[in-house]
């Protein structure tokens, strides 16, 4: 556990001044807590040994509120960055952190979120190795920016939304729109009470049993923003195929359910940020979705249907009274509606 | 507490759709005259798109998009009045939903918010409140929309801000009436309604009542519905039976909400503050006589249309020449009529306000249907 010094409550702007206060923040709360080698030699880059195809992501994470049921900030911003890794194959192997803190951005809640991150590593052995600190006035931050690049050894070369093909089979790793739901329930205003939790998770564990059982992976997404109607419309016009989804085949909790009839949202539109989307033949769909449910996060996986070549581009869902209707990109804002 | 499950299920039972199908068809059969059922509210238009419903039913039922849309019957010249608002010097404009999105002559708020406004979408009315106590220097205007529905809401912030004693909170009201409205699209004489669905959530606050006289007047039937999918069937159905009988009557499906006299309480409290506009500019339609509210004489002090009535733009403005949302909010036209539909106006750059709501006629179109018709439907 980092001894991180009490009487300092809250970030000052010299903690990002480059003198004594920032050397202090960073070996007594960074540095501790992401112990390694290689951030511990100080250079100005990470010297890494990098080897065959490798996989380089980065993402900004912005989110408001910093800690809601299911994980915060930190924990997003490791597993956000390890599953696109997963995502295309890849091993997750080295991150780097950067922070933007709004001056006056209580200690304690950093401290948290930085061990929250530590934890969240350990999922899949991913390393972070260099980092930058930055403290900006009080007023130019909403709390604490967090931005996390990663590189990663691609395994399994070819996974990529082109490769969806008639014939393949949809699956989703679990019920969908449980962290959109839950940041929507944490945000002011919303004073319902749920047991309701983000799923927030790192999928490799899972992605690398199924790339172990041989499986032919098509394609994978995380459904971060934009849910699972996001993912979907983007493989249907990246392949050009058609993508048939049955509605009662998807996963969605009841809290979920519930919500979006309160705000007029459809589970398919919500943010996930451990839950993604696969594109396998449709003929060993079923071997995956085995291996995928032996998982943590994974026991409600489902196929939710299938890809064909009626009409490209376009993903179509059927209802359980057997109509059909597009199941279109989320537009904007996601705003209540207003009777 | 509330299972929030209460809400849904029960309502989307396959079976229970089917088998209403299943009677709507054969009522259908029996009908000489095909029926032109107006769904007034936006979530009714919503529903059927979204569950598909049209692939259910009959072709000698239609459905016409009614104007109970609040996003879609706003007029330009007031989404201008709420931008000039917001870019007075220290005030937040605080409005609901999609309300940001529809464009105005000079731009959508959220456009005047990428400027640098202050404008902020909240969820819930009583935001406002937390909103003036927290910037008690600015002034705090709060934008209010909607029918019958979120009217009582208004009430109640401007009570509570009245007893909090919130002199920074301002009301610009929008607020619209279901009655008159329907009056309007039944005096066109090119109407071709025969029949309403009508609006539950308007009829929670307000009664069934409300629409007893259109029923005597244009001889429609109406019947209040919820909006989940066995709710809209089985009003369908109640309207076909109706006109196989010869009849035209009021009657409530939605009963587990609404009742004849409504929520006399709520009713109340906009009595307290509130009065019958004498006019109202709807999009579309064009003014409607007593067809809006605004604030009574002694709520002035908390009225923004007095209070920066010098900065207030006037000037009536009219929509895009090729935009048809007044034709299909009068239900004269269907989305895919309109020449400009999923070309120049689609969600994510609309041309009309119908394209911005979810509610939106021309929204849930573009979003659900024209599976058979695509060429014309995503370009």
């Amino acid at each position: 556990m980092a001894d991180v010094s009490t009487k300092e409550k809250a970030i000052q702007l010299s903690h990002g001044g480059g003198g004594k206060e920032m050397n202090k923040l960073i070996r007594e709360l960074f540095f501790t807590e992401f112990d390694n080698p290689i951030l511990r030699s100080e250079e100005d880059a990470a010297k890494l040994e990098l080897q065959g195809a490798t996989a380089f992501t980065t993402d900004s994470f912005t989110v408001s509120p910093l800690f809601f049921a299911g994980g915060d900030i930190g924990k997003l911003a490791v597993a956000g960055t390890v599953n696109d890794l997963a995502m295309m194959g890849a091993e997750p192997q080295y991150l780097s952190c950067s922070v933007i803190i709004e001056e006056g951005f209580s200690l304690k809640d950093l401290t948290t979120i930085v061990r929250s991150m530590a934890k969240e590593l350990k999922q899949s052995g991913a390393r972070i190795v260099c980092g930058d600190t930055k403290v900006v006035p009080k007023g130019c931050a909403d709390g604490l920016f967090i931005n996390t690049s990663g590189v990663g050894r691609i395994l399994r070369p070819n996974i990529s939304a082109a490769n969806v093909a008639p014939g393949d089979a949809i699956i989703v790793s679990r019920d969908v729109g449980c962290h959109g739901a839950a940041i929507l329930m944490a945000r002011e205003g919303l004073s319902l009470e749920s047991e309701l939790q983000s799923d927030c998770a790192t999928l490799w564990p899972v992605v690398e049993q199924l790339i172990a059982a041989n499986i032919p992976l098509h394609a994978m997404r995380d459904a971060t923003r934009g849910g699972l109607s996001a993912v979907l419309n983007e493989w249907a016009v990246a392949a050009n195929v058609g993508i048939t989804v049955n509605e009662a085949s998807i996963p969605v909790c009841d809290e979920v359910k519930g919500l979006c009839e309160l705000y007029g949202f459809e589970p398919m539109d919500l943010a996930n940020e451990g839950t993604f989307i696969l594109a396998v033949p449709n003929d060993i769909a079923l071997g995956a979705l085995e291996i995928m449910q032996r998982f943590g996060h994974c026991e409600s996986a489902a196929i939710i249907g299938t890809v064909n070549d009626e009409l490209p581009g376009k993903v179509i869902l059927r209802t359980p009274w057997n109509t059909k209707r597009y199941l279109d990109l989320p537009q904007g804002e996601l705003l209540p509606r207003i009777c | 507490m509330l299972e929030l499950k209460q809400l849904y299920q029960g309502f989307r039972d396959p079976q229970t759709i089917a088998s209403l199908a299943q009677d709507i068809a054969k009522v259908a059969r029996t009908l000489k005259e095909p029926i032109n059922i107006m769904e007034v509210c936006g979530g009714h238009t919503h529903t059927i798109m979204k569950y598909g419903l049209l692939d259910l039913l009959p072709d000698n039922i239609e459905f016409i998009h009614g104007p109970g849309c609040p996003v879609c019957i706003m007029p330009k010249e007031r989404i201008d009045q709420a931008a000039v608002l917001a870019q007075q010097e220290d005030v937040i404009l605080v409005t609901l939903g999609d309300m940001i999105r529809v464009p105005g002559s000079k731009g959508s708020l959220a456009s005047f918010r990428a400027k640098g406004c202050d404008i902020r979408p909240i969820y819930d009315p009583l935001d406002t409140l937390k909103i003036a106590r927290d910037n008690p220097h600015k002034t705090v205007v709060f934008f209010a929309i909607g029918f019958e529905t979120s009217t009582p809401m208004t009430a109640v912030l401007l009570q509570l801000a009245e007893q909090q004693k919130l002199a920074n909170v301002f009301f610009h009201i929008n607020h619209v009436l279901v009655p008159p409205a329907i009056d309007a699209v039944m005096h066109d004489p090119n109407a071709r309604v025969n029949a309403f669905i009508g609006p539950a959530h308007v009829s929670v606050i307000s009664g069934a009542k409300i629409y007893r006289p259109a029923v005597e007047q244009y001889g429609t039937p109406v019947v209040v519905s919820g909006f989940e999918p066995v709710d809209v069937m089985e009003s369908i159905l109640r309207i076909m039976r109706q006109k196989a009988a010869g009849k035209a009557e009021l009657d409530i499906q939605y009963s587990r909400a609404v009742s004849e006299q409504g929520n006399l309480a709520a009713q109340a409290k906009v009595e307290q503050f509130f009065q019958i506009r004498p006019q109202f500019r709807w999009r579309g339609l064009g003014p409607i006589p007593n067809s809006a509210l605004q604030l009574k004489p002694e709520y002035a002090h908390r009225d923004a249309e007095l209070r920066f009535k010098n900065c207030l733009p006037v000037k009536e403005i009219d929509d895009h020449k090729a935009c048809q949302c007044g034709d299909i909010l009068r239900g004269l036209a269907k989305p895919k009529d309109c020449k400009v539909f999923g070309r120049g106006c689609n969600p994510e750059t609309p041309l009309g306000s119908c394209m911005v709501s979810s509610e939106g006629a021309c929204n849930a179109y573009y979003r659900y249907q024209g599976i058979d018709s695509k060429e014309q439907h995503h370009g």
